[in-house]
């Protein structure tokens, strides 16, 4: 993991508190957050280790990882954590600052089983996933 | 409105989820209380976002509440619980931040502005408080059906929007007595589903729906019962490729059937009729 306390590393951890409104520092890593993510098993790093990351300004580290777009957003880490941090707006705050790159993680070829899927699931994965 | 509740469908009810737009109808016209679909509404969204700066994706909840207000409504009633959540979510959002409602009215074409004064619920707290009246209207209880509810995520998180205790919720079993059916108690009822990654991730969902399915069937349980559009499609689709294939009802056909109203149940991917015949509440 890439340590990094330059100025462009600092202003991502800022951009994250900024876009979430969460403070990332509040977090004591005790690891709730993990443990209760139905997800893990899918995620390259736990929820957690994201937290460490960006305190660490490891943006470069953070974006290449899956961990921000295998969450769903379903508030089970956000409504266990013991220091009242709102993971699932941190989470939504990272997806956030490279959607608003210009880059989207979905295309309509993506997707699978067009026909059957309700309206809802491609409203709601078109909203987390492209800018 | 007294006679009945104001009520927004959102984009899913209409096709994918008639069912339960039909049997919710169905079961409130019953009690007495129908459901009236709103004069104009606008998707909801489907998710909510969730960064600090970002107004514009409120904008169409909120637009939703003004139409609330426009017809002289002070209550929303969803089925759908992402509508539930997303609505609910943006409209606490204004009433918590006066600023933010300063921003929306601004922008907004509406007149008058919005004034913040209406609630969103969702059919479960209605049919909750209407226990009573519900239990006098059961005909046929469906006493043989063993069923174990699921809650999923968006009637119960975040916290400040959740309809029941977030850990422990208990709608839905005092709801599935009150209509005779045997509650199985299933511990993964509060876990998420995969949710929107059914779109592109059917891996993940199906990982999900196994997990849930299986705890359920290993529990006793001969169907699940549940709310969401979203959860329905992916407990009942992605069971597929598990070796289970337990219906998955919304729960006001069950409370539909116990009341003697016939239901439709057309679009469902498990056939929940045999499971119906077999039990004798279907002919
Ligand atoms: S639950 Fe909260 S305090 Fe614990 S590791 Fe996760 S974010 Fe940090
Ligand atoms: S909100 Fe995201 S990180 Fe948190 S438990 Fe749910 S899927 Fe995992």
């Amino acid at each position: 993991m890439k340590v990094d306390r330059s100025k462009k590393a600092m202003d991502f951890l800022d951009k994250v508190e900024e876009l979430s409104g969460e403070s990332v520092n509040a977090c004591i890593r005790c690891g709730t957050c993990s443990a209760g993510c139905p997800f893990v098993e899918d995620m390259d790093v736990l929820p957690e280790r994201i937290f460490k990351r960006i305190v660490l300004g490891d943006k470069e580290g953070i974006l290449e990882k899956n961990t921000m777009w295998i969450c769903a957003a379903c508030f089970t880490c956000s409504v266990r954590c013991p220091r009242d941090i709102d993971i699932a707006k941190i989470m939504e705050a990272v997806r956030q600052i490279v959607l608003r790159h210009n880059i989207d993680m979905v295309d309509v070829d993506d997707v699978e089983n067009m026909k059957e899927l309700p309206q809802l699931a491609v409203v709601g994965c078109f909203r987390k996933e492209t800018g | 409105m007294e006679e009945g509740y104001l009520y927004y469908p959102g984009c899913t009810l209409k096709t994918k989820a008639s069912d339960y737009e039909e049997s919710a109808m169905a079961v409130m016209e019953a009690l007495g209380k129908p459901l009236v679909e709103m004069d104009d509404w606008y998707c909801c969204g489907a998710v909510q976002s969730l960064t600090e700066d970002d107004i514009m994706h409120q904008i169409a909840p909120i637009r939703t509440m003004c139409c609330a207000q426009e017809q002289g409504e002070k209550e929303v009633v969803t089925l759908c619980d992402m509508c539930y959540n997303v609505l609910k979510q943006a409209n606490e959002r204004m009433k918590e931040k006066p600023d933010d409602l300063e921003t929306m009215n601004e922008f907004l074409t509406e007149d008058p502005d919005y004034l913040g004064e209406v609630d969103v619920h969702h059919i479960f707290e209605i049919l909750r408080d209407m226990k009573d009246e519900i239990k006098k209207k059961v005909k046929k209880p469906i006493t043989d059906l063993k069923i174990a509810p699921y809650y999923g995520c968006m009637l119960l998180r975040p916290d400040h929007v959740a309809i029941d205790d977030t850990e422990d919720p208990h709608i839905m079993e005092g709801l599935l007595e009150a209509i005779g059916a045997e509650v199985i108690h299933n511990p993964k009822r509060t876990e998420c589903c995969g949710s929107y990654h059914t779109v592109n991730r059917s891996d993940i969902v199906e990982k999900r729906v196994e997990d849930i399915v299986s705890r359920a069937v290993k529990d006793g349980a001969d169907a699940i019962a549940l709310s969401c559009p979203l959860c329905q499609f992916n407990l009942d689709f992605h069971q597929r490729n598990t070796e289970y294939d337990i219906p998955v009802f919304y729960l006001t056909e069950l409370i539909a059937l116990a009341m003697g109203i016939e239901v439709g149940m057309e679009k469902h991917k498990i056939d929940p009729k045999s499971l119906l015949k077999d039990k004798k509440i279907l002919e």
